[in-house]
């Protein structure tokens, strides 16, 4: 219990009659690199909303960094760097500017209170430089582009130096070397020992970047699992070869698909599907172990999303 | 956090262009009058207006009261209805309650900023008033004895005059309090600057439609425009103070009805912003 950093007992949300979150159970290991995933409307920016105190839960308990929220979130905000629902500014402000007004929002939360000045100058610039915009100057935000200020609203979270980063969504805007950029740059904080929490609904993301997936649908938490275990094989075999239906009689009953060059055959381990072809005297040209892809998995949890009104 | 805010409020382009054009109105209407010399006739027109052609140093009061009406409360009302909710629309209210800064904490900071911004508009207009009205219409010390008298007819001394402005000045920043006290309880409902500050207008001129109305008589000493020009009164001799007290009691009472429900809503409040 004690290594979980963010850790949720049947934590439900009501706005009205609407039930957002219904009695979810997170729980994401401190140093883990947590996908949150789940259709748009599933619940996912509600819950963390709620993590952060933003939105008030109707019932359950929330435990972050080991206190527990709201209660505590005084002492757990300032620990934490957050990311909700696209980066916020003052419009006629410079990105320094912007941090510096934001940073100096809550002075009794410095990390160094002696010369907090000072020290607040060079944390906001070593944040702009992480996340490249060390040469925006005092251009105001009004002017940036949707990535830079995506990229703002990564920096805003990490100027803190936080334990634990929640982003919702980091990588809207930005282009695919911005995303890879961003995917490295978690990587490397999460190997310096932040934990990541990842609310996002692009697959792919989670999928490259993630160690452990919560997965959302109408507001309940349908999964959640370490990646691996998610996508482990399927126990079925994907055979290429010249004639598949051929190679039916090969297998008695265990063929799942036969068509074309490609055959399916569920039950058997590959050595022993390719050893039996060969014996039949019918050539390979590749088996490979059926893994489940993330996205497999996740449309077969959940339902479309509730943008979707039919 | 009062500190950032109220760095906000003087970084903002618009604190200084509103203010800017409340001392633009009074000037305009002094340079008319200098130039015509026409004068609106005792009893007509804003107060004291009748009387600024022969002492400049009545135009601070003149000029309060030409911005009282409308243009002083519009302004007040859009500082005070951007307050929370503008931060809704950037953006940045989530991000300043993420990084731990309190709900309470953060309306008191706004409150501080939107009495800040309210004394340095009125403030503002005063000293504009006194400087255009002293280079126009001049204050001759002779003349003064003679000319600057009170609404009573007694004349007045320099230093009565400025005790008296004064006054006056913290008068009418006390109504405009009120004013902001009804946009920033609108401004933690509605994530809608606009909204917050319109809803607060509108209440100031319903407030002013059943002052005049007979058949609201029972209501009307609780309305909050009720007593708003009572600051007149100070230029009386002696000075009258039964409506200004009662301004300063009915302002206060919605000042800390509507503070005390603003708090309510926003610590208890989800942000969806």
């Amino acid at each position: 219990m004690t290594d979980s950093v963010i850790s949720t007992r049947g934590l439900t949300k009501r706005f009205g009659s609407f039930t957002a979150v219904d009695r979810v159970d997170l729980e994401v290991p401190a140093g883990a690199r947590y996908g949150f995933l789940g259709p748009n409307g599933s619940g996912k920016t509600t819950t963390v909303r709620m993590l952060l105190g933003l939105v008030y839960a109707t019932q359950g308990s929330i435990e972050v960094l080991g206190r527990p929220v709201p209660k505590q979130l005084r002492q757990v905000l300032p620990r934490v760097g957050a990311l909700v629902e696209g980066p916020g500014a003052y419009p006629h402000l410079s990105a320094a500017a912007n941090l510096m007004l934001l940073d100096a929002a809550a002075p009794w939360a410095d990390p160094k209170p002696r010369r907090a000045g000072r020290d607040r100058r060079r944390r906001v610039h070593e944040a702009l430089e992480t996340v490249g915009l060390a040469g925006v100057g005092r251009r105001p935000v009004k002017a940036f582009s949707l990535g830079m200020r995506q990229r703002l609203g990564i920096a805003a979270a990490l100027v803190r130096t936080p334990e634990l980063l929640v982003l919702d969504e980091p990588t809207n805007g930005l282009d695919p070397q911005g995303i890879i950029e961003m995917r490295e740059l978690m990587t490397r904080l999460n190997e310096n020992g932040t934990t990541v929490f990842l609310s996002s609904h692009v697959l792919a993301e989670v999928e490259a970047l993630c160690t452990q997936v919560g997965i959302m649908d109408h507001g309940r938490l349908v999964a959640q699992e370490p990646l691996d275990a998610l996508r482990r094989p399927t126990g079925r075999v994907l055979v290429e070869l010249d004639d598949a239906t051929a190679a039916k009689t090969v297998f008695n009953g265990q063929v799942a698909a036969a068509e074309g060059r490609r055959l399916v055959v569920e039950g058997l381990p590959v050595a022993e599907v390719t050893r039996r072809l060969v014996d039949a005297g019918l050539p390979v040209h590749e088996a490979v172990a059926e893994r489940r892809t993330l996205e497999d998995v996740v449309l077969s949890l959940t339902g479309p999303g509730s943008d979707r009104v039919a | 956090m009062i500190g950032v805010e109220l760095l906000k409020l003087v970084r903002r382009p618009r604190t200084w262009v509103s203010v800017l054009l409340l001392c633009l109105l009074p000037t305009i209407v002094a340079v008319f009058l200098s130039v015509s010399r026409i004068a609106p006739r005792p009893g007509e027109g804003p107060a004291f207006l009748s009387a600024v052609l022969s002492n400049g140093q009545l135009y601070p009061a003149a000029a309060l009261g030409i911005v009282l009406p409308i243009f002083l409360p519009v302004s007040v009302a859009v500082v005070a209805g951007d307050s929370v909710a503008g931060e809704a629309t950037t953006g940045t209210l989530r991000y300043l309650l993420v990084r731990a800064v309190g709900r309470t904490r953060l309306l008191v900071a706004k409150l501080a900023a939107v009495i800040v911004y309210t004394v340095l508009a009125v403030v503002a207009v005063a000293l504009t008033g006194y400087v255009v009205g002293v280079n126009l219409f001049g204050s001759n010390p002779e003349a003064l004895t003679y000319a600057t008298s009170t609404v009573s007819g007694t004349p007045l001394t320099t230093a009565d005059l400025l005790q008296r402005t004064v006054l006056m000045v913290a008068y009418i920043g006390w109504s405009m309090l009120g004013v902001a006290a009804v946009s920033l309880f609108l401004s933690t409902l509605t994530d809608s600057s606009l909204g917050a500050a319109l809803g607060g207008l509108a209440v100031l001129v319903g407030s002013t439609v059943l002052v005049t109305l007979d058949a609201a008589g029972s209501v009307r000493d609780w309305l909050p425009t009720r007593y708003w020009l009572a600051w007149v009164d100070l230029f009386r001799d002696p000075i009258l103070w039964h409506d200004i007290q009662r301004g300063v009691l009915v302002q206060g009472f919605y000042i800390v009805v509507l503070l005390g429900a603003a708090w309510a809503n926003f610590a208890t409040r989800d942000i969806t912003s």
